[in-house]
């Protein structure tokens, strides 16, 4: 017990990331051995498992097999759904949303990837950028993450080769320069006997760049929400109205983005009033000055009408505000989409009537070519008009993420049907 | 307070305060499961940062499995009085006694049947939403599901039919008859929610630290003597040194051997810890590969 040193945990940054691949690229056995080089597999885990790779008349331990979760899944020997995992080193928590690579799952991916800093797209070395490695690039870059790692894995089956390697790269680099990526780093490893995962290991030493663990650790996160725009939606209206606090009105939300102070001049909108920030108050006491993705309370210095699905912004920044925009579309339903129908879109904390009236295209994943279509089906992308009721207020999503994704709910059956992602200048 | 790092606490609690203020807006009729646990200790105060300085706009509720450790249910009591908001309990014993659970013996494990007296307890006051306390890293059935978990009349759960969950947008929506069970602190682990238990000061019932108790060694764990558990023949009472990881039904939580006696003892030893808070102290988890996925089909939290 006496190997894990006293860690600060209170100082470690959270981080998110996705991995994306199939079956056969090892990413399952790369989410083991990142669990358990960084001493995050529990004992009891690692026996069941042994136990079961054993059973199933195998030697030493499956690490893939930690990641099965589901009776459904082990029995068919398949990965349903989006599962995360959690692990931690004395710099970071991480979260991990690990999602399949088979071709019916785009939206597991994209459902994953949503929340994301970062994705590692995994490539066989000996297969090198194949179809679905496209895929994976266009869908993480069509939901903004913001940084991208291509792990080439099983180079120990092509014999450590530097050229291979190479050859990926710039294939890869090819690719996503149409890609909205705005870095990629590349790493050379062996997941399953452990190269350049979290130790270096001595069969790579042509690679001078870092482990997969010292990039997760290190790369930087702070920029990955936007930081110039405050936006603040309205998510409930605190009115105790008990004796002391009889007038108190305040809004509570989460910041979405950017960063607000006592006395900042702001904008109530769809209405556009406006007003001065008066108090930020949290559970612990007032504070001057608040930023992103904090959860607060505000107050304001007049008394306007304001509830749920408002949104704040500081006066001269401004949103949109608008009844109509463009979106990229992932539908998510097997039931396809219906022009015809209303749905409802659930936006900041917004909930409206929508139509999805006009279908510009539909992207093609694998070739990322733009096709015609009359509707669409579950797993496809493209690009729509839509209208809604109300005004929504909006940004582009590749300006900010938090208020330009929305979901697409169909009111007859309650699902969720599709993920928006507002573009109003082009894509 | 900006030039702080936002660390990874301070994401957490920010994430799940968002996540207690959404279901608070959008469903007409919520409550938050309190079982005077570690990790409902911790919804609470998340509860707290989330409405005051106003109150709750849900009332907490017991799920009494009257085989409790009589230190947690003083806890409870104490702990609601503190906040001033209003509980609701409902006893297994009520559901026994009305024939709507048949237990083999009175010393039987109450976990498996805690769903019975949920879903009655969900029907009798029409709650839409649960708010409880469960984690992804708590088991494996946990980490495939959502923080907004659907629940169709029969309180089922579908693993595959789970509906998507994109950014922090959730979908709230159910019709009559169907609930969603919501768990804001989904993504914490066992040691956030120590380290956010030391950092908020929070108080825990005294049997999650170190204390001498009878104990009995049965299968890989020990077994804490009570009136539900006793020797068997070849089984010796001894006196340990021991903590509980958890709090639940006497008959099947297990301590575990441990000096800790402050929550700093408790964080260093859950951060140096080699075995999984289930698989550790609950005996009830360990009968199969799928328990937990079984019991979460039929209604179970």
């Amino acid at each position: 017990m006496s190997e894990v040193e006293k860690i600060p945990f209170e100082q470690a940054e959270l981080l998110r990331f996705i991995t994306a691949g199939s079956v056969d690229d090892g990413k399952s056995t790369l989410i083991g051995r990142l669990l358990h080089d960084s001493k995050s597999i529990f004992e009891d885990q690692l026996s069941a498992i042994t136990h079961t790779t054993r059973r199933r008349g195998m030697e030493g331990v499956d690490l893939s097999l930690l990641t099965d979760g589901l009776q459904a899944e082990r029995e068919q020997g398949i990965t349903i759904d989006v599962a995360y995992r959690y692990f931690a080193t004395p710099r970071r928590k991480f979260i991990i949303a690990d999602t399949p690579g088979h071709e019916q799952y785009t939206r597991n991916m994209v459902t994953g990837a949503s929340t994301a800093n970062l994705a590692i797209i995994l490539i066989d070395a000996r297969k090198g950028v194949l179809t679905q490695s496209r895929r994976h690039a266009y869908l993480a870059s069509l939901v903004g993450i913001p940084h991208l790692v291509v792990a080439v894995n099983k180079m120990d089956l092509v014999d450590y080769s530097q050229s291979v390697f190479d050859d990926i790269c710039k294939d890869f680099s090819a690719f996503a320069e149409r890609l909205n990526v705005h870095h990629i780093d590349f790493i050379p490893m062996s997941a399953l006997l452990g190269d350049m995962v979290v130790e270096r290991g001595d069969k790579l030493n042509w690679y001078k760049g870092t482990t997969l663990m010292d990039l997760l650790e290190n790369i930087s996160i702070s920029h990955d929400v936007n930081c110039e725009d405050f936006r603040f939606p309205v998510q409930w209206v605190c009115r105790p109205q008990t004796n002391e606090l009889h007038d108190f009105r305040g809004y509570m939300g989460r910041i979405e983005s950017g960063s607000i102070r006592v006395g900042d001049a702001v904008t109530l909108l769809p209405s556009g009033l406006n007003s001065r920030i008066k108090e930020i108050v949290l559970y612990e006491g007032h504070i001057h000055e608040a930023d992103a993705p904090q959860s607060v309370t505000l107050t304001i210095e007049d008394h306007l009408d304001i509830s749920r699905g408002d949104t704040l912004v500081k006066t001269g920044d401004i949103p949109q505000v608008t009844k109509g925009f463009d979106a990229m579309l992932c539908w998510l339903s097997e039931q396809p989409l219906d022009p015809a129908r209303k749905y409802l879109i659930k936006h900041t904390t917004r909930v409206v009537k929508a139509g999805i009236g006009r279908i510009d295209y539909r992207v093609d994943v694998n070739t990322m070519k733009h096709e015609p279509v009359e509707q669409l089906k579950m797993n496809d992308i493209a690009r729509v008009g839509i209208k809604v009721q109300q005004p929504l207020v909006c940004d582009d999503y590749l300006r900010n993420r938090a208020t330009g994704c929305f979901i697409v709910i169909d009111e007859s059956s309650n699902n969720t049907v599709a993920a928006g992602m507002i573009c109003t200048s082009g894509n | 307070m900006s030039n702080r790092p936002f660390t990874h606490l301070d994401a957490l609690e920010s994430e799940s305060v968002h996540i207690m203020r959404e279901v608070a807006a959008e469903c007409a009729n919520p409550v938050l499961l309190f079982s005077g646990g570690k990790d409902s200790i911790v919804l609470l105060r998340l509860a707290e940062k989330a409405f005051r300085p106003g109150r709750f706009p849900f009332p907490l509720m017991h799920i009494d499995t009257e085989h409790n450790f009589p230190e947690v249910i003083a806890f409870r009591d104490h702990r609601v009085e503190e906040l001033g908001e209003r509980l609701i309990v409902r006893s297994l014993e009520d559901s026994i006694k009305k024939g709507r659970i048949v237990l083999r013996s009175e010393t039987q494990s109450r976990n498996p049947f805690q769903s019975v007296t949920l879903l009655d307890a969900i029907a009798e006051f029409s709650f839409d939403a649960c708010i409880g306390g469960a984690r992804r890293d708590e088991e494996k059935a946990r980490a495939k599901e959502r923080i907004f978990s659907f629940r169709d009349e029969f309180g089922q759960w579908d693993p595959k039919n789970q509906r998507p969950e994109l950014w922090d947008l959730y979908n709230t929506r159910t019709h009559p008859g169907e609930n969603i069970r919501v768990f804001p602190i989904s993504n914490w682990t066992e040691l956030d929610v120590w380290e956010y238990i030391a950092r908020e000061k929070l108080e825990v019932p005294e049997i999650y630290f170190a204390h001498e108790r009878e104990v009995i060694r049965r299968e890989a764990g020990l077994l804490p003597v009570s009136h539900l558990v006793q020797p068997k023949s070849g089984e010796q009472a001894e006196r340990m040194v021991v903590r509980f990881r958890t709090v639940g039904d006497m008959s099947c939580t297990c301590p575990v051997a441990s000096n800790a006696a402050t929550v700093e003892d408790i964080i260093a030893e859950t951060a140096m810890t080699r075995i999984t808070e289930r698989g550790a102290t609950r005996m009830d988890d360990q009968t199969s590969e799928a328990s937990m996925e079984l019991r979460k089909k039929e209604g179970y939290f």
